[in-house]
């Protein structure tokens, strides 16, 4: 940290873009060869292909799912599963089935918005503070410190409380969470990064700060981040679960599956299949986003192997 | 620290007060109301009040309750202590077992068990897990009671029983966690140059792993279980819910409903302390475990 030479002031970016041409580029992203180690590891492979259907499945929801999510057919109520109601029906008669297919809309949505959230803000926080140093990183990792001291589930709470439930809410909330996370795994590999010979090369013919970022350093510090992206993802889709769980998330009568269990909690002691069924969806759906996040890591970035094993939770 | 607690707090919306009296009230008894809890004052008076009397450990009173917010957490203490302590011990329990075996035969069929059991106590939500052992215990084979708490020394047989479930639930998943940091920080310890000196010097197995693997695998055991123990005594807000348990989260659950400031601000500034506390904890028995730190 102590020693980093400040970058000198920034030049234009057309002044220096034709002089920066000829030298080396930065590695591209060898996401061809990532994918086809990723194959090779039956686990991370078979996880991928779970996500890959669960994907399809909520984009295509309305015409996957058997009846509606919000069928109500009294006659139906509180059904064993069967050949007609596979997951069961819950005490208003709505097919379980349809409603986990639907609720996987709702919580990968969810998902993926907290994370694309937390992933735009925290790398660029840890961006600027990794490649600036100084007082910039000090700034901006003091204030992640205090946001990363705060208990997750409770800051989402207290941030659910400003803004008010629903589902958009909940996937701010849950950014909110997870962008120091981001911040911290994308400063310490932009750290690794920074001082490389082709950094410091492409700095001395001139280039910007701007090109630099975005041609030499983002693109060689990203593999751990895209593996922080992948277990990520798996703690969100728990926490939008938790917290439509505790009333705070997704609102009746949309289905989430967080909801549900707790709407079949209730019922746990008639009806085993009203909060059993979500629950599997969504250990399922956490599972994969694990398994795909440990093969990634596996293939992307070995070193840090020990430093992320169960970052989050 | 303390102001982004105290402005955090301020942003939820609602009016205290309106909730606190319900719908039938006259003015004269909210304006007395609200004189008397300080909030007609400017934002930056109340802060420096509130900030001023919480150095002398007075968080002030609860709206909702009347009582002091210290007493209030003081209540809750005892239960979420209990949990979170049980909860370490049987994550300890499941995770340095089954880590160090997984460490000691990489790749074996013991190894690869553990991994996919670890892997899904990682993913298993545990309001779920909470709700299915609750249905097993509780409802099928009628063992264990489904919730509540009691003092250790009211019912001693009832406060284990009671304990017994959630500790579990909350245990299996910091366990699984630690059990990957037990796995690899083990590995590494055994890959170590010194471990291959003390073997190729003939110590036996027992004292090279005590001695040379094990105190080094340590350090990172230590952290990890710092940053759970952070976590649980965070309040498992869900877990509390689900079992009933008259913890700090459920604490801080009620006060967001019920707009309690004051609640609200005790329990997470609380938080954040604990936090710091167990951060320093953890540095500071890190020198005592690794001497080469001390210098």
């Amino acid at each position: 940290m102590t020693g980093a030479p400040l970058p000198e002031p920034a030049a234009s970016p057309t002044a220096t873009d034709a002089g920066v041409r000829s030298t080396q580029r930065a590695p591209r992203p060898r996401w061809r060869e990532t994918l086809g180690l990723l194959a090779r590891n039956p686990t991370a492979a078979i996880a991928a292909a779970v996500l890959v259907l669960l994907v399809l499945m909520a984009v295509f929801d309305e015409t996957v799912a058997p009846d509606g999510p919000n069928e109500i057919s009294v006659d139906d109520r509180l059904q064993a599963p069967s050949w007609a109601h596979p997951f069961g029906t819950d005490d208003l008669g709505r097919d379980i089935l349809s409603r986990v297919v639907l609720g996987a809309g709702v919580s990968l949505r969810v998902g993926f918005l907290a994370v694309a959230f937390a992933l735009v803000v925290g790398a660029l926080v840890g961006l600027l503070a990794g490649f600036y140093g100084r007082w910039v990183d000090d700034v901006l990792m003091r204030f992640m410190d205090v946001l990363f001291a705060f208990p997750a589930v409770l800051l989402a709470i207290a941030v659910l409380a400003v803004r008010g439930p629903g589902a958009g809410n909940t996937a701010l909330a849950i950014g909110i969470v997870y962008v120091p996370v981001f911040a911290r795994v994308t400063r310490a590999s932009v750290l690794g990064v920074r001082e490389e010979v082709y950094v410091r090369a492409s700095r001395s013919v001139g280039a910007s700060d701007w090109r630099l970022l975005t041609r030499h350093v983002l693109p060689n510090a990203a593999p751990p981040i895209i593996v922080q992206t992948s277990i990520s993802l798996a703690f969100a889709v728990l926490a939008e679960a938790a917290l439509s769980f505790l009333g705070l998330g997704t609102q009746p009568p949309n289905p989430s599956w967080g909801l549900m269990l707790a709407e079949g909690r209730g019922f746990i002691d008639i009806a085993w299949w009203l909060a059993f069924f979500p629950g599997m969806a969504i250990f399922l759906t956490v599972l994969c986003f694990n398994l795909l996040g440990d093969g990634l890591r596996d293939v992307l970035d070995p070193r840090q192997r020990t430093l992320m094993a169960g970052g989050g939770r | 620290m303390s102001v982004v607690v105290f402005a955090l707090v301020q942003l939820v919306p609602g009016d205290p007060i309106r909730l606190a009296l319900g719908t039938r009230f006259d003015q004269e008894t909210y304006d007395a109301l609200l004189a008397r809890s300080g909030l007609d004052q400017p934002l930056v008076q109340q802060y420096l009040t509130w900030a001023g009397r919480a150095v002398t450990g007075d968080l002030g009173v609860s709206f909702r309750s009347g009582e002091t917010v210290t007493s209030l957490i003081a209540e809750r203490l005892p239960a979420t202590l209990t949990l979170a302590l049980a909860s370490i011990l049987v994550a300890l329990l499941i995770a340095v077992p089954l880590g160090t075996i997984s460490a000691l035969r990489p790749r074996s069929l013991v190894d690869r068990v553990a991994t996919v059991l670890s892997q899904i106590g990682i993913s298993v939500p545990e309001f779920w897990m909470a709700i299915v052992l609750i249905l097993v215990f509780a409802g099928t084979l009628g063992w264990l009671p489904s919730g509540g708490y009691v003092g250790l020394t009211e019912d001693p047989a009832g406060w284990a029983q009671r304990l017994l479930l959630p500790a579990v639930v909350t245990g299996v998943v910091s366990g699984s966690v630690i059990t990957r940091f037990v796995r690899s920080s083990v590995l590494e310890a055994l890959g170590a140059d010194h471990v291959r000196t003390a073997q190729a010097k003939g110590l036996p197995r027992r004292q090279v792993f005590t001695w040379h693997v094990l105190r080094n695998a340590l350090l990172p055991l230590v952290t990890v279980t710092g940053v759970q123990l952070a976590y649980l005594l965070s309040g498992v807000v869900v877990v509390e819910i689900v079992f009933s348990w008259p913890g700090l989260g459920q604490l801080a659950l009620q006060a967001v409903q019920a707009r309690d400031y004051p609640v609200l601000q005790g329990a997470i500034l609380l938080f954040a302390v604990t936090f710091l506390v167990i951060n320093l904890v953890v540095d500071l028995l890190y020198t005592a475990i690794d001497p080469r730190i001390r210098r």
